[in-house]
Order: structure tokens, then C-alpha cells, then sequence
């Protein structure tokens, strides 16, 4: 493993990539990203799951993809004219209702501090806190699956209380472990492969997520509840 | 059966992917050259899709148990049956206990194998291909190793006279994939969402001549070249990516995101490469150079439709010709 420590920095440099009017995109020719704007919140989340339930009626859409108050959608074809689905996007945005997805509660035990939890140090002296406090606030808040991606399974959960939010690194960490709980500026999660990963790991959990040859593979979906139990406090 | 008798290590099982499952996590993989796989099936009767070799580390070689059809596609080196040299882009016959060699190619990155039938591997979400970051799919979800014997499905025009050949894709399509200028690759890209924030280096990343490093695999290409750095430092809120976008980490020099690209991220994109110029990044080796050509959605689309024009001809010359092989034989 290399260095990992995050040069100091104010928890004001993790600012909202979008502010006020939601925006199109393109990744190369025929993926749009649409990116809600305003607020990181559960408001601006159940509309990005109502146009995520909208496009998928779309003939032509191959994939779409919800993201953190955003949404990617794959079209089958390079669009003859992508302004006007940059257009039609912004219509089904602009006609989007919020929906509520009714999920379960996933439980998941941790073991917060102890050998997996390398950045722990350093969330502590960027935030003030001790580190029984910054595992107290992390295990205390309820949290929402917002989005899937990443890593097979990997849940990207909302709720993460502002105080310890911690920006991705500069430098990631060359193999984290699979299983390691980790901040990534204002997202929580927990590391489902062994490898690269620019979030801040401080503790560890050994639930299994993902099953390939399950008929639904991943165990977390957008909407579900999850709560972390902390199994061991290592400080 | 085959069995591979010698591999490097990072070869594996593909097919043209995995798409569909992006939304939890499940990067499509597939191959890093899908033309060549797609054109290679065809002159062996298969499916477009069927589970081929993907070969990037060389040297190469698989001994067949049973009589098979075979091809070996995307290389511009010469394999080898038995020690007699063949063509690329050309079907052959290989008779029970002939060994198939490929050796380090002299200018690309990639071989496929593709055997008549296809590999016979079970399909997990849709797909024979490997999932490294996953360890599913493909051959137990890992490259393949010396020892592995493989299945290949039933061919049903083992009858087939070897011989057939087509005229490789960039050799065909030279019109629409223009070759490299003093060596230096011409890489289609549309700018993507943050193009803006990098300003002046916004013109820096089209202008200058990138150099792929060594630090670049089936995930992600990484570039060495003058870093470009945005005006502000932004905490991008994670989202769907596809294989094809240029992100830029803090150190300034910017990532494309190959066959096993991550489903999801949060640097900074300044541009995306187009499909259809994917594959020739894909036979690009560490080293190379390349230079971002601004491109269009209409010309992506123009050249789309060059590219299944050429496959459709293919498929539709190559049935041609077996038919009427098999009437005069």
C-alpha cells in the first residue's frame, strides 16, 4: 500500500457539482448523463427514480443507469440529433413526480477501527472529532441505497452526516479489501472487491453481497434502508 | 475440447459483452477489439457474439483435441499450426492434436481465437465473458492457464472448406479509421460534461500527443503527457460511466476507460471516446501514442453505419462463398 494520507482540507471544498438547473451531458455518443440540480437529498433522488422508471419505457433506450442525484442513460443508436434528446430528457425531468421505492432493511455489522480502518486518523484531524465520535455519528444515521455501481453490488448510500464527510483522495489506496466501510466526500458505502479505492476506509464488514448466480444478484436496490451495527469498536 | 498448452497471464474468454447489468455494479467487459471477434465468428459460422480467446500476452498456444474450424483475428502477426505459418483473417481446419502458436504480434495488442461452434462455457447474466474485477464468468471467472481444457460447442458446417478470408477491418475501412500520422494514433472524442472546467488545458488535452502507459489494462487506459487540471476542485457526485470516457484524477493525466470499465465515477470527464474507435485503442499497446481528434454525433454515426455495411458484406459474402464451396465439392 502507498501513502494515503489526504492533504488538509476544509470540509467547504466538497461542493455540489450542480447547482441549479438540471443538466445533459454526453459520454461519448449515445450516453447522456443527466444531473439533478439544487440539493444532495432524498427529494432530488425520487425524481431521479421516477425518470429512471420513465425512460425505461423508451423504444430506443438501451440501459439507464441511476447514479446520485443523476441518471445515465444508453441509447441503442448514436442519435441523429442529440440536441433534441437533450430536450426530451429535460421534458421527462421536468415532468418526473417524486416516487418512493418501498425497500427492505439490510443490517450490516461492523467492526469500526482496528487494521482496516486506515483513514480513521485522518477524518479525525480533518473533522475535529474523536474517533469515538466519528464512529458514533457513522453508526447512529440511517442511510438510503441511492444507487448501484462501481463494483458488482456496491451501494451508494445517502445519509451521511455532514460533519464527517470526507473528500475522495488524491492518491487512492492501491488494494483496499474487499468489506472495508468507507467515506467518499458525502457518500457512505462498503467495498465490495479488493483493489484500487479513493474513499476512506474506517472499519470493516463481512456481509456477502453479490452473487452472480443469483437470480437477483446484488442484495442491496435503490430504495433499500441500511444500518450499520457496530459488531466491535477497535480504538 | 482445446487445451491450452502455454498463456501469458492476463488472456481470457470473451464474447462482445455483458451490457445490461451497470446498474448494479457489473461492468459489461467483452472484448477490447469486438470487430475482429464479430468478423472472426462469422467466417467460422458462428454467432457474432460466440465466446472466443482474447490473447494480450504472448507467447500463445492451445492443442485441439477434435477436429475444429478455426481463425485468428484482430493480430497483424502470423499464427502458426504445427509450425506451418498461416494468415490472420482466414479460416482453417486444425485435425485432432495440431497446436495452434501465436507469438508476440509485431505492431498491435490483441489475437482472437475464434473456434467453430465457440467456446462452450456456461452463461452467467447473459454472457460467456470474464469478469476479472467480478472472478466470474468466462473460464471460472480467471484468466486461462496452462493445463485448462475447454469445451467447444457443436459445429454444425464442420464441412466447411478452410480457406476463406476477408480483407481486415482497417485495411477495408481505411476511409472511415485513418492511420497513424508519423505514428501517432488518431483517437476520435466527443468533450463530455466537465470539458469546461479545464479551460486553456481543455485545448491542452486536444492538442498534445498522449502516450499510453504502462499502468493501462483491460479497466483503463492511463495517458502520460503534460497534466491538464481544472480551474476548481469539485466533489462530483457518482454516476453511470461507459467504456470510452476520458476522466481526469487530481495528478492531471486523464484515464480512458477500457472493456472492464468501471460502472460508476466521480472524476472530472473531459471527453469520451466513440465507440467505433474503441476497438483501435483497444489494439493499441502500452506505449503507443495518440492524439484526441474533436469528433461529431453524425460523424460517429456515419461511421457506425461504415462498419456494419462492412459486417453485413462480410456476413453475407462469406455464406455466399461456403454455399457455393459446398457445391462444388
Amino acid at each position: 500500500m502507498i501513502a494515503t494520507t489526504n492533504r488538509p482540507a476544509s470540509r467547504r471544498e466538497i461542493v455540489p457539482a450542480t447547482r441549479s438547473r438540471a443538466r445533459v451531458s454526453s459520454i461519448g455518443a449515445r450516453s447522456f448523463l443527466l444531473e439533478a440540480p439544487g440539493d444532495f437529498n432524498l427529494i432530488a433522488q425520487r425524481r431521479i427514480w421516477a425518470l429512471s422508471r420513465t425512460v425505461r419505457g423508451w423504444d430506443d433506450l438501451a440501459e439507464n443507469i441511476p447514479g446520485m442525484t443523476n441518471l445515465l442513460v444508453i441509447f441503442k443508436e448514436t442519435p441523429e440529433d442529440p440536441d433534441a434528446v437533450v430536450a426530451r430528457l429535460l421534458e421527462a425531468w421536468e415532468n418526473a413526480q417524486s416516487i418512493d421505492l418501498n425497500g427492505k432493511t439490510i443490517k450490516v455489522p461492523v467492526h469500526y477501527g482496528g487494521e482496516h480502518a486506515t483513514d480513521l486518523p485522518a477524518l479525525c484531524d480533518l473533522s475535529g472529532l474523536s474517533d469515538h465520535e466519528v464512529v458514533r455519528i457513522h453508526h447512529e444515521a440511517t442511510y438510503r441505497v441511492f444507487a448501484l455501481g462501481s463494483a458488482p453490488g456496491f451501494g451508494y448510500l445517502h445519509g451521511l452526516d455532514p460533519r464527517i464527510y470526507m473528500p475522495r483522495k488524491t492518491v487512492p489506496s492501491l488494494k483496499m479489501s474487499k468489506g472495508c466501510v468507507t467515506i467518499g466526500g458525502m457518500q457512505t458505502g462498503v467495498a465490495m472487491l479488493t483493489g484500487p479505492n479513493g474513499w476512506n476506509s474506517i472499519g470493516f464488514a463481512t456481509l456477502e453481497m453479490f452473487d452472480p448466480t443469483a437470480p437477483n444478484p446484488a442484495m442491496m436496490a435503490p430504495g433499500d434502508t441500511v444500518r450499520f451495527l457496530p459488531a466491535r469498536i477497535e480504538l | 475440447m482445446i487445451e491450452i498448452l502455454e498463456s501469458g497471464p492476463f488472456n481470457t474468454v470473451q464474447d462482445l459483452g455483458r451490457p445490461g447489468y451497470r446498474d448494479i455494479g457489473v461492468s459489461a467487459s467483452g472484448a477490447m477489439d469486438p470487430l475482429a471477434v464479430r468478423i472472426g465468428n462469422i467466417l467460422v459460422g458462428n454467432d457474432e457474439n460466440a465466446a472466443v480467446i482474447e490473447v494480450q500476452t504472448f507467447p500463445f498456444s492451445l492443442r485441439f483435441e477434435s477436429r475444429t474450424v478455426f481463425t485468428v483475428t484482430g493480430t497483424d502477426g502470423n499464427p502458426h499450426l504445427n509450425g506451418s505459418e498461416l494468415i490472420p483473417w482466414c479460416a482453417y481446419v486444425a485435425e485432432p492434436g495440431q497446436v495452434l502458436e501465436l507469438k508476440q504480434p509485431p505492431r498491435l495488442a490483441r489475437a482472437y481465437i475464434s473456434v467453430g461452434g465457440g467456446l462452450d462455457i456456461p452463461v452467467v447474466m447473459g454472457s460467456r465473458s470474464t469478469s476479472l474485477r467480478g472472478g466470474f464468468g468466462g473460464n471460472a471467472g480467471r484468466p486461462l492457464a496452462k493445463g485448462d481444457r475447454i469445451a467447444v460447442g457443436e459445429d454444425l458446417e464442420i464441412a466447411m472448406l478452410p480457406g476463406l478470408a476477408v480483407i481486415e477491418p482497417a485495411v477495408a475501412l481505411h476511409e472511415v479509421f485513418p492511420a497513424p500520422v508519423d505514428g501517432v494514433l488518431p483517437i476520435r472524442a466527443l468533450p463530455a460534461g466537465e470539458h469546461g472546467l479545464f479551460a486553456g488545458d481543455g485545448e491542452a488535452f486536444w492538442s498534445q500527443i498522449w502516450r499510453i502507459s504502462s499502468r493501462s489494462d483491460r479497466t483503463g487506459y492511463r495517458l502520460s503527457g503534460e497534466p491538464i487540471t481544472p480551474t476548481a476542485t469539485i466533489e462530483m457526485r457518482s454516476h453511470g460511466v461507459v467504456p470510452g470516457v476520458i476522466q481526469v484524477p487530481p495528478g492531471g493525466e486523464p484515464i480512458v476507460q477500457m472493456s472492464d470499465a468501471n460502472t460508476a465515477g466521480g472524476y472530472p470527464k473531459i471527453a469520451g471516446v466513440i465507440e467505433c474507435d474503441l476497438w483501435r485503442l483497444g489494439q493499441a499497446r502500452i506505449g503507443a501514442r495518440l492524439k484526441f481528434v474533436r469528433s461529431t454525433h453524425a460523424e460517429a454515426r456515419a461511421i457506425e453505419q461504415a462498419v456494419t455495411r462492412y459486417v453485413e458484406d462480410v456476413r453475407l459474402t462469406s455464406g455466399m462463398v461456403k454455399r457455393a464451396l459446398k457445391a462444388m465439392a
